[in-house]
C-alpha cells in the first residue's frame, strides 16, 4: 500500500484499528527518505535508529490500547532550526554544523510527549534567511514536483519531505512567509500562526519579533491536530500570552458560517502570473459557492511591507547572530589567529554564508547610532500603519483571500544571484508577518507545467480556528491537496 | 592669582542584586566559590534558541531600590540589547535598559561635617552581568558562572563636589541597598563597583568642562584615590593650558593611576534596540505602592530618630544606623532600658570592640539585646561599678549568660549598703591613722589610700562614690 498521501487523521485511524503499526509506518518513511532524498535533498540529518526505537514504543502503546493521542506513532520531519536534545541542529549553517543541543525546544518536548516520531531534520535557508533553501550550507532542496525548481523556503525541506512521502507532517518556522511559500510550491498545507501562539523556546531565532512556529501537513485538519499539541503559553517564552486555546480540529470541522472574505486588490497586481491569478480566483469562487461573500478591499500600505521587513528583520538578525562568535560552540576558525578581534572575524567569515553576511551588514547599519531613527524607528512606525490596514480590513471582513506567492516554484539559480528579486518572492506573505496575524497556505491548483499553486487566507490575531475551518471546508470541496508529486509514484 | 577649580563628579554605581536566581534564567544567583562553569544553563550561556525570562524578584527589588532612592517608578519599563563582542559575553549583547529604565529622578541625603546635602539620582536600571576572563599560562579561560547575574546601575546627577561627598554618597547607597535587602553590596566580593565621571571648571563658571570617565573602581579606597588623582591631573593640565578631552580611562589600583582607554571618537557603537524577546513590563501604582510598604526605615532617618528619641551621640547614632542588624539590636536593647547613654556606650564601645577583634558582626554575638540592657541598668542602679561591668561583659560575650547570673557566680555585687560600708570605713580609719589625720587636716588627697583599703576589703564591690562620701562624713564631723 502507498502511504504517500496518507493524512495524519487517516493514519491514526489505521493505527488504532491495527491495520498498520507505527514501526511499519516509520520504516516506510525512512525507506522513502532513502529512495527520494538523494534527488530531493530535503533532509540534513536522518534520525534512523531513534525513530525506530520510538516507533517500537508507540507500537506497544497501540497494542495495549493506550495511544497518547492522534500524533502517537506519527512520523514527522522537523526543520533543522528546532533543538532536539542530543540530535545535531545546524540551522543549515557551517557555523553550527556540529552543534548538538543538550535541550529540547518546548514544542519538541510537547510532540515527544504526544508520541510523535521524528524521522529527519530538514533543510532550510541558512538560519531561515531565504525563500528557496539556496542559502543552505547543505545544498538546495529540490521540488518533488519538478526537480529543476526550488521547493521554496525557508522551510523548503519540510514542505518537500511531506510532498515526497518522507513523513506525514512537519514543523517549520515562518518569519516572512517561510512556511506558506514552500507549502504552496510543494502542494502542502501550511499554517503560520499568530505571533506568540506557539512557543519559540529552543527554536533558533532569526528575527525575534517576527518568528513564528507552525505546522505543515497534507491537510488543514492535520495542521489543526499538530497545532493543538504545540500551541499555548510557555513560561520559557515571554512572548506567548495566556490567550485561551481552541479545540482546533473540532472547530475546523464545524459548519462553515457565511464568512465575509476580503479580496485585497494590492495582492493581485501585475507581478502575479496569469495561472496563479486564475487558480486563486477560482478558489475564491469555491468559498462563494459555500455561502461566503467576497468583498473587494484595499490594504493601502502593502507596498511598503517588503522595505519595512528588510529593515526590521535584518536588524534583529544581526543582533541574534552576535552569539555565533566561535567561542562556546561552532567549529571556530580553521587557523586560530593570535588577536581576539581577528578570531571573531575569522570564525564569522568562515562560518556564515553570503546571505547571512549581507543581512548582518544591513542590520548592523540600520541599528547604528545616527541611522537608527531613520531606519529602524521609521520602519517600526510604518509597521504600525500596516497593522492598522489589517485592523481596518477586519472590521468589515472575517478573513482575507490572496495568493501565497506571485508565481509558482522558480528554477534553481534563477533568483539566487539577485538578492532583491529573492526578497520580492515574499511580497504577499510579509505584510501579515509584520502584523503578526495568522495565515494558511492551501493547495489550489496547478500550472500547465504541473507546478502547484497556493492560496493564502489571513484572519485576525488568535483566530487560527477560522483559517483551519475555511481550509477544512475548502479541502472537503476540492482535492488538490491530495494530488501526489510525481516523485512519489 | 592662580585659578581655583571646582570639581564636578557624577557616579555610576553597579550593584549586584541578591536575588535567588539569575536575571533571565533559573540558575542560582550565588556563584561564590563554585567551580568555573558549573553554575550555568543554556540560557545564561546564550545557546541557540534560548530565550530570556525576566526574574520577578529582580523587578521587585529594582522597584524597591528605586523607591528607597526616592525615585519615580514609570508605569512602563523595557529592556534593550547592547551589542559588543567579547568572549565573556555569551549572546554578543548585554540585556540592559536604555531609554526606559525601571526608576528615574531620585535623590538621597548625605551628611558631610554635620551639613546635609541632597544628591540627585538620574536613574536606576537593571541589566545582566557578563562572565569573567581568567588569564592562565595555557591561555585565557572564560568562566560563565557570573553570566546573567542581575545588576542595578545607579546613576547620580553631577551633584557631587568632592572626594568626601562622593565617598559619603557611595557609602550611603551601599547602606540603602543593604537595608532594603536588594544587595549584600560586599565590595570585597565584587558586588559593588563604580564608574567615575569627573570634570573641573573654574570656580564661578557655569559651563561644565569635558568629563572624563574612570572605570574599574572596585573599592571606596580606589574611588577616593581616583578622584584625588584626577583632580591633580586635570588641574595640572588646565594650568598648562592643555585641553581635557572627553575620554574613558581605566583605574590601575596597584599603580594608583588612571590610564587612557579610548577617546570619544573611538567610543563603541552599541547599536541599542528594544529586546524583542521581552515584552515591556507594566508596573501599576498598586504594585509599587505595595512594595513601598516593604521598605524599612533607612539609615539617615534612623540616625535622626535615634538622636532625637534617645539623645545619644551623633557619632554613635551614625554607627548604629549604618548597619541594619546593629540598628535592630540597638532598638530592642532600648526597649529594656532607660540608661540610654550607658547602654549605647556598652554597645558601641565595648561590644563592637570585642566583635571587631574577633572579626565578627553583631549577628554573631551570644549576647542578647535584653542582656546588654540589663547590664546597663545594673550600672545605672549602682548595682555594678563601670569597672565591674567590664568584668561581667567578657563573660557574657563568652557564655551568653545573663549579667545577674554572672554577678552572682562571681560574687560581684556592688556594696552600697550604708551601714555595712560605715563599718568597713571605720576599720580603714583605724588601720591607717596617718591618712585619716591628713584628711582631718584638710588634705583630701589622702582619701585615696583609705578608699583603696575599703575596696580591697570588699574585693572591689564597694561603691567608690558612697565610700568617699562616708569617709568624709566620718572624718570631718
Amino acid at each position: 500500500m502507498s502511504y504517500t498521501n496518507l493524512t495524519i487523521s487517516t493514519a491514526h485511524q489505521m493505527l488504532s484499528a491495527g491495520k498498520i503499526s507505527p514501526i511499519d509506518l516509520t520504516k516506510h518513511c525512512l525507506e522513502q527518505i532513502e529512495k527520494t532524498d538523494p534527488t530531493i535533498n530535503a533532509c540534513i540529518t536522518v534520525i534512523k535508529e531513534q525513530a525506530i526505537a520510538h516507533a517500537e514504543d508507540a507500537a506497544k502503546r497501540y497494542k495495549n490500547g493506550e495511544p497518547r493521542g492522534i500524533l502517537d506513532g506519527i512520523p514527522l520531519s522537523i526543520k533543522d532550526v528546532f533543538c532536539i536534545r542530543n540530535i545535531r541542529t545546524t540551522a543549515a549553517s557551517h557555523i553550527l554544523e556540529n552543534f548538538v543541543p543538550p535541550y529540547d525546544a518546548t514544542v519538541i518536548g510537547k510532540l515527544k510527549n504526544a508520541g510523535a516520531i521524528f524521522v529527519s531534520k530538514t533543510n532550510t535557508d541558512e538560519f531561515t534567511c531565504g525563500a528557496s533553501t539556496e542559502t543552505s550550507a547543505f545544498g538546495v532542496t529540490k521540488n518533488p514536483w519538478n526537480t529543476e525548481t526550488v521547493a521554496g523556503g525557508s522551510s523548503g525541506g519540510s514542505a518537500a519531505s511531506i510532498a515526497s512521502g518522507q513523513c506525514l507532517g512537519s514543523l517549520g518556522t515562518d518569519t516572512g512567509g517561510s512556511i506558506r511559500q514552500p507549502a504552496a510550491f510543494c502542494n502542502v498545507t501550511g499554517l503560520k500562526v499568530t505571533y506568540g501562539r506557539v512557543s519559540r523556546y529552543g527554536v533558533i531565532s532569526m528575527a525575534s519579533s517576527l518568528d513564528t512556529i507552525g505546522p505543515l501537513a497534507r491537510s488543514a485538519e492535520d495542521c489543526a491536530h499538530l497545532l493543538e499539541i504545540i500551541a499555548g503559553f510557555d513560561p520559557n517564552d515571554s512572548t506567548t500570552p495566556q490567550v485561551p486555546l481552541k479545540d482546533y480540529s473540532m472547530e475546523a470541522k464545524k459548519a462553515l458560517p457565511k464568512y465575509r472574505i476580503g479580496i485585497p486588490q494590492e495582492y493581485f497586481g501585475d507581478a502575479l502570473t496569469e495561472e496563479t491569478k486564475i487558480a486563486v480566483e477560482s478558489a475564491a469562487k469555491v468559498f462563494e459557492k459555500m455561502g461566503c461573500t467576497l468583498i473587494p478591499l484595499s490594504l493601502p500600505h502593502t507596498k511598503y511591507a517588503v522595505s519595512v521587513y528588510y529593515i526590521l528583520s535584518p536588524s534583529e538578525v544581526s543582533s541574534n547572530m552576535s552569539r555565533y562568535d566561535g567561542i562556546r560552540f561552532g567549529p571556530g576558525p580553521k587557523k586560530i589567529p593570535d588577536d581576539l578581534q581577528e578570531y571573531f572575524f575569522a570564525a564569522r567569515e568562515e562560518g556564515f554564508g553570503d546571505e547571512m553576511k549581507r543581512r548582518i551588514m544591513i542590520g548592523t547599519y540600520a541599528l547604528s547610532a545616527g541611522y537608527y531613527d531613520a531606519y529602524y524607528k521609521k520602519a517600526q512606525k510604518v509597521r504600525t500603519l500596516i497593522i492598522r490596514d489589517f485592523e481596518e480590513a477586519f472590521k468589515n471582513v472575517d478573513a482575507l483571500l490572496t495568493p501565497v506567492s506571485p508565481y509558482p516554484a522558480f528554477k534553481i539559480g534563477d533568483k539566487s544571484q539577485d538578492p532583491l528579486q529573492m526578497y520580492l518572492a515574499d511580497t504577499l506573505t510579509i505584510p501579515s508577518s509584520l502584523a503578526g496575524i495568522p495565515g494558511i497556505s492551501l493547495p489550489c491548483g496547478f500550472t500547465s507545467e504541473h507546478l502547484p499553486i497556493g492560496l493564502q487566507l489571513l484572519s485576525p490575531a488568535f483566530t487560527e480556528e477560522r483559517l483551519l475551518q475555511l481550509g477544512f471546508h475548502y479541502q472537503t470541496a476540492t482535492h488538490h491537496h491530495l494530488t501526489c508529486a510525481p516523485i512519489t509514484i | 592669582m592662580p585659578t581655583t577649580y571646582e570639581t564636578i563628579i557624577g557616579l555610576e554605581i553597579h550593584v549586584q542584586m541578591n536575588t535567588k536566581t539569575k536575571l533571565f534564567c533559573t540558575c542560582d544567583n550565588d556563584s561564590f566559590n563554585k567551580e568555573p562553569n558549573t553554575n550555568v544553563c543554556e540560557v545564561c550561556m546564550g545557546f541557540p534558541g534560548t530565550l530570556p525570562v525576566t526574574n520577578k524578584e529582580a523587578i521587585e527589588k529594582g522597584i524597591i531600590s528605586g523607591l528607597a532612592l526616592n525615585c519615580t517608578i514609570p508605569s512602563t519599563c523595557k529592556f534593550d540589547r547592547k551589542h559588543y563582542f567579547y568572549p565573556d559575553l555569551p549572546k554578543g549583547f548585554q540585556i540592559t535598559q536604555y531609554d526606559e529604565p525601571i526608576a528615574i529622578n531620585g535623590h538621597i541625603e548625605i551628611t558631610i561635617d554635620s551639613k546635609k546635602k541632597i544628591i540627585g539620582i538620574e536613574r536606576l536600571h537593571l541589566e545582566d552581568d557578563a562572565g569573567k576572563l581568567i588569564h592562565a599560562n595555557s591561555g585565557t579561560l572564560v568562566d560563565y558562572n557570573r553570566s546573567g547575574t542581575p545588576l542595578m546601575e545607579i546613576v547620580s546627577k553631577p551633584d557631587l563636589r568632592s572626594k568626601e561627598e562622593a565617598s559619603a554618597y557611595a557609602r550611603s547607597v551601599q547602606q540603602i541597598m543593604r537595608f532594603v535587602g536588594s544587595s549584600d553590596a560586599d565590595m570585597e566580593k565584587g558586588m559593588m563597583r563604580f564608574d567615575l565621571n569627573i570634570s573641573l571648571r573654574p570656580v564661578g563658571s557655569e559651563k561644565l568642562g569635558n568629563k572624563v570617565e574612570v572605570k574599574n573602581l572596585n573599592s571606596f579606597r580606589s574611588l577616593e584615590k581616583a578622584i584625588t588623582f584626577e583632580i591633580e591631573r586635570q588641574t595640572k593640565m588646565l594650568e598648562e593650558n592643555d585641553t581635557i578631552k572627553k575620554e574613558t580611562r581605566g583605574w590601575d589600583a596597584e599603580k594608583e593611576i588612571s590610564e587612557s582607554q579610548r577617546s570619544k571618537e573611538e567610543a563603541a557603537d552599541y547599536r541599542y534596540f528594544p529586546e524583542p524577546d521581552i515584552p515591556p513590563i507594566h508596573i501599576d501604582s498598586a504594585w509599587s505602592e505595595d512594595l513601598k510598604n516593604k521598605i524599612p526605615e533607612l539609615p539617615q532617618a534612623k540616625q535622626d530618630r535615634y538622636r532625637k528619641v534617645y539623645a545619644i551621640d551623633a557619632d554613635h547614632a551614625r554607627i548604629i544606623s549604618e548597619e541594619f542588624d546593629l540598628a535592630d539590636f540597638f532598638e530592642e536593647m532600648m526597649d529594656y532600658t532607660n540608661a540610654h547613654f550607658t547602654a549605647t556606650n556598652l554597645l558601641v564601645t565595648d561590644l563592637l570592640g570585642m566583635l571587631n577583634k574577633e572579626h565578627q558582626s553583631i549577628t554573631d554575638t551570644k549576647i542578647k539585646p535584653k542582656q546588654l540592657a540589663e547590664l546597663a541598668n545594673a550600672i545605672n542602679d549602682n548595682v555594678l561599678s563601670t569597672k565591674m561591668a567590664k568584668e561581667v561583659l567578657p563573660v557574657m560575650f563568652e557564655t551568653g549568660k545573663d549579667p545577674s547570673t554572672i554577678i552572682e557566680e562571681k560574687g560581684l555585687k556592688q556594696v552600697s549598703d550604708k551601714h555595712e560600708l560605715e563599718q568597713i570605713c571605720k576599720k580603714a580609719i583605724e588601720a591607717m591613722p596617718k591618712a585619716a589625720e591628713d584628711i582631718r587636716n584638710g588634705n583630701d588627697k589622702a582619701i585615696g589610700a583609705l578608699v583603696g583599703f575599703v575596696m580591697k576589703e570588699t574585693k572591689g564591690q564597694a561603691n567608690p562614690g558612697k565610700v568617699n562620701q562616708i569617709l568624709l562624713s566620718l572624718l570631718r564631723h
